[in-house]
């Protein structure tokens, strides 16, 4: 089943791991009046990288840069899933696999339409990905 | 190219002549005029004239920093105090500081030395030379000062620190050599880059002297990658003189001491016993041709080797090896001995990380632990954990290859462990503090 697919940046940040420095980090977006549409947390023993979806990606690189923060913008695919049981597993995981390729991660978004889920993918290779989803 | 072309590629048998004599001239002075030093010639029953070979020296009791400590303020001067025309000191930042005392000819010789230094990296008359050692007590600054100003270079003595300043400044004076401390030298550096300025292509930098830190072999090249200029290692304590007392030839491999202004030996620091060129050991120094303040086997600290071979440039003078660590620097980890030097070796030795660490130590129920924290370098930050992983595991075995024990890992955002722009602080050690 194809899926509405779209590539988008996203921005991740790298994070010590320290008491407050993801709250340091959610400040400076709030500050600027910078809304996230997506997050995740992905974590190592040391240190975390934040991944998230925000309006101006290239803008929230740079707020987060002047505020010193590791931060880095990449391409990662934006997939519309319907909101029910399987849904994730016909649209996108489904297609991936038939297609050999391997999800390194995926996320959900915070505002989706009704009836419907946002999630973002990322796979090494996005324009087969893109292929794949598309075709269903 | 030399500076004093006689003195520096003197014979080493007529070189240790002179020697003899020096060290003969200078035993029998400090006997006589400092108590210290008679007392504890006394005790070890020896007097000025038992000295009739260089190998003789070791018959003299060493001189340690507590000594310096213990007899502060005047306690090593040698001539009346209205002969001395400057006094400095260590930066000491518990206790008494050492002080060091200089009459007129003791500046010259200084002075001279320092020319020497910068001669050897082809500094000469039109060059502009930033001076970016601290100005004051510190030696570095104006031991720097007066050896350019005296090989005739136009001197900016910017001291240390407002790196923007000091950008601003080699670019627009077309400064063409630097002198600072290595860790300021990649401060500089890296704030260039903060600024978009790469130093290395817009500036006429051609030659930096380097000291009063270790500067290790990966550090030098990072220095030079980012500056542009041929970098080399000086070396030089206020106990002894200051800068100038080791120094770089345009060859880099070692370190030419000042043999005729100083009688080198490396010793075991267990021991104290004398050791042959190539083993590595503690400096040990005896000022030859100092006035106000002669010192006597000097007990460095310093850990360093001796080159057995002679150097391609001509100088006859012998080579010693970066500074490898320091005898009160060495950390024992689970009974092994450890150099922040070889931590430092180890990291540049990866790629994706910054020259800037912090070292430390910690006791977990009994066992050592060494931790080793090291900034991500930006560019090799993705979106996934993966590679940073593989980046910590590099370091993990980079540092046990080196050091023969396990250590642990701590990956740090770039720009968190703090700069020095002095004498960098990189190792904290916990393991005492419960016990204070
Ligand atoms: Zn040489």
């Amino acid at each position: 089943m194809a899926a509405p697919v779209s590539r988008i940046e996203q921005v991740s940040v790298f994070l010590e791991n320290r008491p407050g420095r993801l709250v340091e980090m959610l400040k400076v977006l709030e500050d600027r009046g910078i809304n996230i549409l997506a997050m995740s947390l992905a974590d190592a023993p040391d240190f975390g990288i934040v991944r998230m979806v925000l309006p101006d990606s290239r803008q929230g690189v740079e707020v987060l840069h002047e505020a010193g923060f590791t931060a880095r913008s990449t391409e990662v695919l934006k997939v519309e899933v319907p909101h029910r049981p399987g849904g994730l597993v016909d649209t996108v995981a489904l297609p991936l696999s038939r297609a050999g390729l391997n999800i390194e991660y995926i996320y959900a978004s915070v505002d989706p339409a009704p009836g419907q889920a946002v999630v973002v993918v990322k796979v090494r290779d996005l324009d087969a990905a893109e292929k794949a989803l598309a075709v269903g | 190219m030399y500076w004093n072309k006689e003195a520096e590629t003197m014979p080493r048998e007529k070189l240790e002549s002179v020697q003899l004599l020096r060290l003969q001239e200078t035993v029998k002075r400090a006997y006589q005029n400092v108590a210290f030093y008679r007392d504890a010639l006394d005790r070890r029953g020896i007097k000025p004239d038992d000295i009739r070979s260089l190998s003789d020296v070791s018959q003299l009791p060493f001189t340690t920093k507590q000594d310096f400590r213990d007899t502060y303020p005047f306690g090593l001067v040698a001539v009346p105090m209205n002969r001395v025309v400057r006094i400095h000191a260590s930066s000491g930042t518990t206790g008494k500081p050492v002080t060091a005392y200089y009459t007129q000819k003791d500046l010259d010789v200084w002075a001279e030395l320092m020319a020497r230094v910068m001669t050897a990296g082809e500094l000469r008359k039109g060059d502009i030379i930033q001076n970016a050692y601290g100005y004051g007590l510190f030696t570095g600054g104006l031991g720097a000062h007066d050896g350019a100003q005296l090989v005739g270079a136009a001197v900016v003595p910017s001291s240390v620190g407002n790196s923007r300043r000091q950008i601003l400044l080699i670019q627009d004076l077309g400064v063409t050599a630097l002198a600072c401390t290595p860790s300021y030298a990649l401060i500089i550096g890296e704030t260039g880059r903060e600024l978009g300025t790469d130093l290395a292509k817009t500036s006429k930098l051609r030659v930096g002297f380097f000291g009063a830190e270790p500067c290790s072999e990966p550090m030098r090249k990072e220095i030079e990658d980012c500056l542009g200029l041929k970098a080399l290692d000086i070396y030089g304590l206020t106990e002894i003189l200051g800068p100038g007392v080791a120094h770089e030839c345009m060859n880099q491999r070692g370190l030419h001491l000042a043999e005729d202004n100083f009688l080198v030996e490396v010793i075991d620091p267990e021991t104290g016993r004398s050791l042959p060129p190539g083993q590595k050991g503690e400096l040990v120094l005896t000022t030859l041709n100092k006035e106000a303040m002669p010192v006597l086997r000097y007990r460095t600290r310093d850990i360093v080797s001796l080159y057995p071979d002679t150097c391609p440039c001509g100088r006859t003078f012998v080579r010693m090896t970066k500074i490898t660590g320091r005898t009160d620097d060495m950390l024992i980890v689970r009974g092994v001995n450890v150099f922040p030097s070889q931590i430092e070796d180890a990291l540049l030795r990866v790629d994706g990380l910054e020259p800037h660490y912090q070292i430390v130590v910690d006791r977990d129920s009994h066992l050592d632990e060494l931790e080793v924290w090291v900034e991500v370098s930006e560019d090799i930050f993705t979106d996934e954990i993966a590679p940073l992983e593989t980046l910590e595991l590099k370091v993990r075995k980079e540092l046990e290859s080196v050091l023969g024990i396990w250590t642990r890992v701590r990956l740090v955002e770039p720009g968190t462990l703090e700069r020095s722009e002095g004498k960098a602080k990189r190792v904290i050690d916990r393991r005492d503090l419960g016990k204070r």
